[in-house]
C-alpha cells in the first residue's frame, strides 16, 4: 500500500473519498479551510459534487438533502461553524439520515481563536442540538487516524442511519504526516428508504415530525434501542503501558499523543505511568476505563480544555480513585515536559 | 362509461389539515395535475416546509422529505445535484422562504439551481396562528401587530419576485394569485412552465402564488379571496418578472 504525505484535512478528504463519499458542502472557516479547498477539485475528479454553501446552516442542510437522496455525504467546519450546524445535526438524527461531520476544533467560546483546542467535547458528546439523541463521536490523534476514522465514520453512519462526528482539532488539520491510504470501497449497503423517485414502489418520505400522541415517544424508544446497540458494539479505545500503574492517565486526540510522550519519559525515569485513550468519545468506554482506573493508584486527566471529558472519567471512576486534572483552555497546547511535571507532582 | 374528471394520481387519499377556504389545497392540486400531465410522478422529489404545509408528504403521492424551517432550497439543491435527472421542487410559505430561509432562497436562485420553487404568500404565519409575516401588508392586523403593521416600527414587506429578479441566474420568476378561476388557470400555466423549464434543464424557477388564509385573516373564504385580488395584488403586482426563454426573447 502506497504512502503519501498529506495534512489532516487532505487525509480526511481522502478517507471520505475512499469510503465512497460523493457529496460535500462546506463554508470557509479557519483552521479547516484546506478541507473545502481540497474537496473542491478532488471530489469532482471522483465523480462527486462539491458545493461551497452560503452558510454553515445551508451546508449541513445540503448534506441532509444528499443523504436523503441516498448518497454518502459530508461537511466539515471548525467550532463556531459546528455550533451553527447543530439544528441540522438534530434533524439528521431525528430523520435517521447518515452523514459525516468533521470538526477541526479551535478555541472558544465565541469567535475564540484559530489554534487547536478540545473545547467542543461537551457539544460533541452531549448532543449540541435539541432533542433526545446521540451522535457517534470519533477522536483521531494523528493524520493517519483522521484518514482511517473518516473512512470508518461513513460505514458507521450508514450502518446505524445516524450522523457521525469526527472530532479532531486545528493541530491535526494542519500538520503533515505520511498516510497509508485505504483502498476504495466498492460495495455499499442498499438504501431502500432513500428518496430517489417512487418508480416501482410506494412513495418514501423522510421526517422527524410525529404529531399523533405517543408516536414520537415510540420513535424515541426506537432511537434509544439503536443507541444501546451502538454502545454495545462500537466502543473503541487504546491503552499504553496498561500494567498496574502508579499514575493512570486519560487523554484523547492530539492531547493523548502529547501525553504519551510524557508517559514514556516517566517510564524512563522509573515512574510507572500508563495511558488510556478513548477513540470513541460517544459511545464512551466507561466499563473499560473503570477497569483501567481500578488497576491504577492515582488518576490524571489531561485535556486541552477546562475539564470536559473529566465528567465522563468521574462516571467511570467506580473504584473511587483520586482524580487529578491538568488542562489548557483557549487554544493552549501542553508540552510533554509540562505533563511530565504534573505526573511527578501527584 | 367515459371518465371526464378524476383526482390526480399525484395526490393521496389523505384528508388534509387545511382550514376551509385555505389556498394550499388549490395549489397542491395544481402541482399534482401538472406532475401527472408531465408524466414525472415517479421521478419527482419534493421538500415540505415548516408551516401549514409541513405534512405535504402525506398529501403528495411521490417522494417528499421534511426540511428544517427555511432550508428547503439547500436540501433541494443537494437532491438535484446528486440526482440530476429527477424533478425536484420546494414548497414553501412566506415565513419559511422570505424570513428564516432568506439566505437559502437567494443563494439557490443565484446559483441557478435547476429546481422549481412554489412559494405560497398569504401574508401571515398560518401554522402558528397568525403572527406578522415578512409579507404582511402595511396596516395589516396580525397577532403580533395588533394595531396593524406600522412600517416605521415593523418595516416593510419583502417583495420576493422583485428581489430575486435582480439576480442573473434565475430562468423564470412569476407571481400569480388564486383569487378566481381565470387566475387559478394562470397559476397552473405558470407552475407547469416552472416544471417544464426544469425538465428542459433551463434552470431556476420560482412561482409566487398570492393565497388566502381566511382563518388567520378572520374573514369568510369568499371575502378572503376578494382581499387577495383587491388588496394583496396591489402591493404584490402579478406578472412575469423573469423569463429567459420566453418565445421571441
Amino acid at each position: 500500500m502506497k504512502k503519501v504525505l498529506l495534512n489532516g484535512c487532505e487525509a480526511a478528504g481522502e478517507g471520505a473519498i475512499s469510503a465512497g463519499c460523493k457529496f460535500y458542502a462546506g463554508y470557509p472557516i479557519t483552521p479547516q479551510n484546506r478541507f473545502p479547498e481540497y474537496m473542491s477539485w478532488r471530489l469532482p475528479e471522483e465523480g462527486g459534487v462539491f458545493i461551497q454553501a452560503e452558510s454553515e446552516i445551508s451546508a449541513i442542510n445540503m448534506v441532509f438533502g444528499a443523504s436523503a437522496a441516498g448518497v454518502r455525504a459530508m461537511t466539515s467546519s471548525s467550532s463556531p461553524g459546528i455550533s451553527l450546524k447543530q439544528e441540522g445535526i438534530s434533524y439528521l438524527a431525528g430523520c435517521e439520515l447518515p452523514a459525516v461531520i468533521i470538526n477541526m476544533n479551535r478555541g472558544g467560546p465565541g469567535l475564540g481563536d484559530v489554534t487547536p483546542s478540545q473545547s467542543d467535547y461537551f457539544q460533541s458528546t452531549r448532543g449540541g442540538g435539541h432533542g433526545d439523541y446521540r451522535t457517534i463521536v470519533l477522536a483521531p490523534w494523528n493524520v493517519q487516524e483522521v484518514h482511517d476514522l473518516t473512512y470508518l465514520a461513513f460505514d458507521l453512519a450508514d450502518r446505524y442511519r445516524t450522523p457521525v462526528l469526527v472530532l479532531a482539532d486545528g493541530m491535526i488539520a494542519q500538520i503533515m504526516e505520511s498516510v497509508k491510504l485505504k483502498p476504495k470501497k466498492k460495495k455499499f449497503p442498499e438504501k431502500k428508504w432513500a428518496l430517489t423517485g417512487c418508480r416501482g414502489r410506494k412513495p418514501n418520505s423522510i421526517k422527524s415530525l410525529f404529531l399523533t400522541p405517543g408516536v414520537l415517544e415510540t420513535h424515541n424508544w426506537k432511537l434509544a434501542r439503536k443507541y444501546k446497540k451502538i454502545e454495545e458494539k462500537e466502543i473503541r479505545y487504546q491503552e499504553y503501558f496498561s500494567d498496574n500503574a502508579e499514575v493512570g492517565i486519560i487523554s484523547f486526540g492530539t492531547c493523548a499523543r502529547i501525553t504519551l510522550e510524557a508517559v514514556k519519559k516517566a517510564r524512563e525515569k522509573g515512574i510507572k505511568a500508563s495511558l488510556f485513550r478513548p477513540i470513541t468519545l460517544w459511545p464512551f468506554p466507561y466499563l473499560q476505563l473503570s477497569e483501567f482506573i481500578k488497576r491504577a493508584k492515582k488518576i490524571l486527566v489531561v485535556e486541552m480544555n477546562l475539564g470536559q471529558m473529566l465528567d465522563d472519567v468521574k462516571i467511570a471512576n467506580r473504584s473511587n480513585r483520586r482524580i487529578f486534572f491538568y488542562g489548557r483552555p483557549g487554544g493552549g497546547v501542553p508540552t510533554p515536559e509540562e505533563i511530565f511535571k504534573e505526573i511527578k507532582k501527584i | 362509461m367515459k371518465v371526464i374528471y378524476k383526482k390526480p394520481e399525484s395526490l393521496t387519499d389523505n384528508i388534509t389539515i387545511y382550514c376551509p377556504g385555505c389556498g394550499h389545497g388549490i395549489v397542491h392540486k395544481i402541482i399534482a395535475e401538472v406532475i401527472d400531465e408531465l408524466g414525472v410522478r415517479e421521478k419527482t422529489i419534493a421538500t415540505a416546509p415548516v408551516g401549514c404545509a409541513v405534512l405535504a408528504y402525506d398529501y403528495f403521492n411521490f417522494d417528499v422529505t421534511e426540511t428544517a424551517h427555511g432550508r428547503g432550497p439547500a436540501v433541494a439543491t443537494a437532491i438535484k445535484r446528486v440526482l440530476p435527472d429527477r424533478v425536484v421542487f420546494t414548497y414553501q410559505g412566506d415565513g419559511d422562504l422570505a424570513a428564516i430561509g432568506t439566505a437559502e432562497i437567494i443563494h439557490a436562485a443565484a446559483r441557478g439551481e435547476n429546481i422549481t420553487v412554489i412559494f405560497i404568500n398569504n401574508a401571515v404565519y398560518g401554522m402558528t396562528k397568525g403572527q406578522m409575516a415578512p409579507t404582511t401588508l402595511p396596516g395589516q392586523k396580525t397577532t403580533t401587530t395588533p394595531y396593524g403593521r406600522d412600517t416605521s416600527y415593523h418595516g416593510f414587506p419583502i417583495k420576493v419576485c422583485e428581489l430575486l429578479s435582480t439576480l442573473d441566474a434565475p430562468a423564470y420568476i412569476e407571481r400569480t394569485t388564486i383569487e378566481n378561476v381565470p387566475e387559478i388557470i394562470k397559476t397552473k400555466r405558470a407552475i407547469k412552465k416552472g416544471f417544464k423549464y426544469q425538465i428542459e434543464n433551463k434552470g431556476f424557477s420560482l412561482i409566487e402564488v398570492l393565497s388566502s388564509c381566511p382563518t388567520n385573516w378572520k374573514m369568510s373564504p369568499s371575502r378572503a379571496l376578494e382581499w387577495v385580488g383587491n388588496v394583496m395584488k396591489k402591493y404584490f403586482p402579478t406578472g412575469v418578472y423573469r423569463d429567459k426563454f420566453k418565445e421571441g426573447n
